[in-house]
């Protein structure tokens, strides 16, 4: 099977987040980024588990500029075979699916993996867009997947539940918890990383629709007001009276 | 043109994300001197709702055009509920259907797409819509400059305004094709509360010291008419389900109140519940993280405190009724 994993970097989970230049910029510095967690442990650890039961290959394809290699290294150490990096901005959800998109088209790949979303822009959209460009069918936030022959079962989150779900080879997914657990690379996958072929491609022509053009934080809190552990009644009264939420 | 938002029933019913959605439609209508159309995908009893909080008109999709759910076959049917509407917005919750959705439909009308708004417009100089990022920690504010634009909203991010109008309601047999996806099987949790649509939720963690004394937190919870909620290390070692699991790789939720029991408030438990319009924690130990981002905090032993918090609210309880 030829299974393709669409990679990002993100910003590791305890970076303080901040902005410079007046709000419009994240401030990278002393920023730690990591592969996007979803990206790593469900989509890329569950593809590599079907390659090694089913046979095959294991490809990530990432969106951005050469700073992305140490990521996209990282995956390779996980034990992809190779990696494809698109050299454009990414700039907007739309132009990072169809650069990858444009190469799918090129190279067909029987599933395409995606994380349920990254963990900076939260937006869960890159796997739909895909599937949509390429008019195949796109699960989302599976849990599960398993493939026989050229039918592949997987689980999805719904509203207050799970949906068990069938589709043919090809389509699109994006992963969620429960898809697999991460890995740890070792010593041996870490040297074998640095020869792994990472190919660079040049970006296609891609609208760009959204920019952001300023950041806000979230609202400090006003502080935490203690009740008595010996008395907590009063935590009611002031969840109704105060905070007005009971 | 015009706004036209999309809904899907739940048992029949237009889910509390639906309603928010299509409040947030016809508000955005108003703003932009048009009407709101709500496309139906489902049976629906109470499809009136829609009206009372200012749709206009209600697209009824035919029971058998869409039996199923299948992302190729509903943003079809969403393209032409465009089409027919002329919609120029196209607004859909950002729940797990809008999720799976939204993207292609974006992608099918060349839109640009903020996906989890917290809040309408800016259109004083351009289309400027906030959103939320960094896992609830920051804003962006995204300028959309496509001529159609897709928003999905975050749930519980945007209060609803009862218009009392009603809406007119067209029967619509759109063409979808054939889908890729087939339902096999669904499968409801047994939870009586949807933890992502609760706008209370109590939550436990390691504190507990054990799967037997989770008897305390559900009798609180049932009584305040509460969904449970878990961090991860106590849905990973199968003290509770993993569909309770909140935080950064389970479930992120934004409830109106959020009661955290013995849980120190990890950077990737409060990814998942930082929305929450107010947080209580009840923790030993007053060096615990989470305190920092409570607004209302109990340093104590949750054995101790949690009999006394459960009569405490029956006494509320009564004497509020």
């Amino acid at each position: 099977m030829k299974l393709l994993v669409c990679i990002s970097k993100a910003p590791d989970t305890t970076s303080k987040i901040s902005f410079t230049e007046n709000n419009t910029k994240f401030n990278e510095a002393g920023v730690q980024y990591i592969i996007n967690p979803y990206d790593e442990w469900y989509a890329l650890v569950r593809a590599l588990e079907l390659k090694e039961t089913l046979g095959g290959t294991v490809t990530t394809i990432t969106v951005g500029k050469a700073d992305n290699e140490p990521t996209i290294r990282k995956a390779l150490a996980i034990g992809a075979d190779d990696a494809v990096r698109i050299d454009a901005e990414a700039s907007d959800a739309l132009a990072v699916a169809k650069q990858i998109a444009d190469y799918v088209k090129n190279n067909s790949y029987d599933i395409i993996f995606c994380g349920k979303e990254t963990i900076d822009y939260n937006g869960s959209q890159v796997g739909g867009m895909i599937a949509e460009l390429l008019d195949l069918s796109y699960v989302s936030l599976a849990s599960k997947l398993e493939v026989n022959g050229n039918t592949a079962t997987l689980e999805r989150d719904i509203q207050g539940g799970k949906e068990v779900v069938e589709t043919n080879i090809p389509f699109v997914v994006s992963c969620a918890k429960g898809m697999a657990e991460a890995r740890i690379p070792n010593m041996r996958g870490i040297m074998a990383a640095r020869t792994k072929p990472l190919q660079v491609l040049p970006g296609s022509e891609a609208p760009k629709l959204t920019e952001i053009v300023a950041y806000s934080l979230l609202p400090e809190k006003a502080g935490c007001k203690f009740i008595d552990a010996e008395n907590p009644g009063e935590l009611f009264q002031l969840l109704h009276n105060e905070a007005k939420v009971i | 043109m015009s706004v036209l938002v999309y809904t899907e029933p739940h048992n029949e019913k237009i889910s509390k994300n639906a309603i928010e959605a299509a409040s947030y439609a016809s508000k955005l209508a108003t703003l932009l001197g048009t009407t709101a159309t709500a496309l139906v995908c489902g049976e629906a009893g109470d499809a009136e709702t829609l009206g009372q909080v200012g749709i206009s008109k209600i697209l009824q999709v035919t029971s058998g055009s869409i039996s199923q759910f299948d992302t190729q076959k509903l943003s079809k049917a969403v393209q032409e509920a465009v089409q027919k509407e002329k919609a120029t917005v196209i607004v859909f919750s950002h729940d797990f259907s809008g999720k799976a959705i939204a993207p292609r439909v974006a992608a099918k009308l060349g839109a640009g797409l903020v996906a989890g708004a917290v809040s309408l417009p800016d259109t004083s100089s351009g289309f400027i819509v906030k959103k939320a990022v960094f896992s609830g920690k920051a804003f962006a504010h995204v300028s959309v400059t496509s001529e159609v634009k897709v928003i999905s909203l975050l749930p519980n991010s945007f209060s609803v305004e009862k218009t009392g109008g009603t809406a007119s309601i067209e029967s619509f047999s759109p063409e979808t094709g054939k889908a890729g996806v087939t339902v096999k099987e669904i499968r409801k949790e047994s939870a009586k509360l949807s933890l992502t649509e609760a706008d209370l939720v109590v939550s436990a963690g390691r504190g507990m010291k054990g799967p037997e004394n989770w008897g305390n937190i559900e009798e609180l919870a049932t009584l305040m008419g509460a969904a449970t909620a878990c961090s991860r290390p106590v849905a990973d070692i199968g003290w509770r389900p993993h569909h309770e699991h909140v935080g950064q790789t389970g479930l992120a939720i934004r409830p109106n109140l959020y009661i955290a029991v013995g849980i120190s408030g990890a950077i990737q438990h409060l990814a998942g519940v930082n929305g929450s319009k107010v947080i209580v924690v009840i923790n030993t130990d007053a060096e615990a993280p989470f305190f920092k981002a409570a607004d209302y905090g109990i340093v104590g032993d949750a054995f101790q405190v949690l009999p006394k918090l459960i009569e405490a609210y029956k006494q509320f309880k009564a004497s509020n009724n």
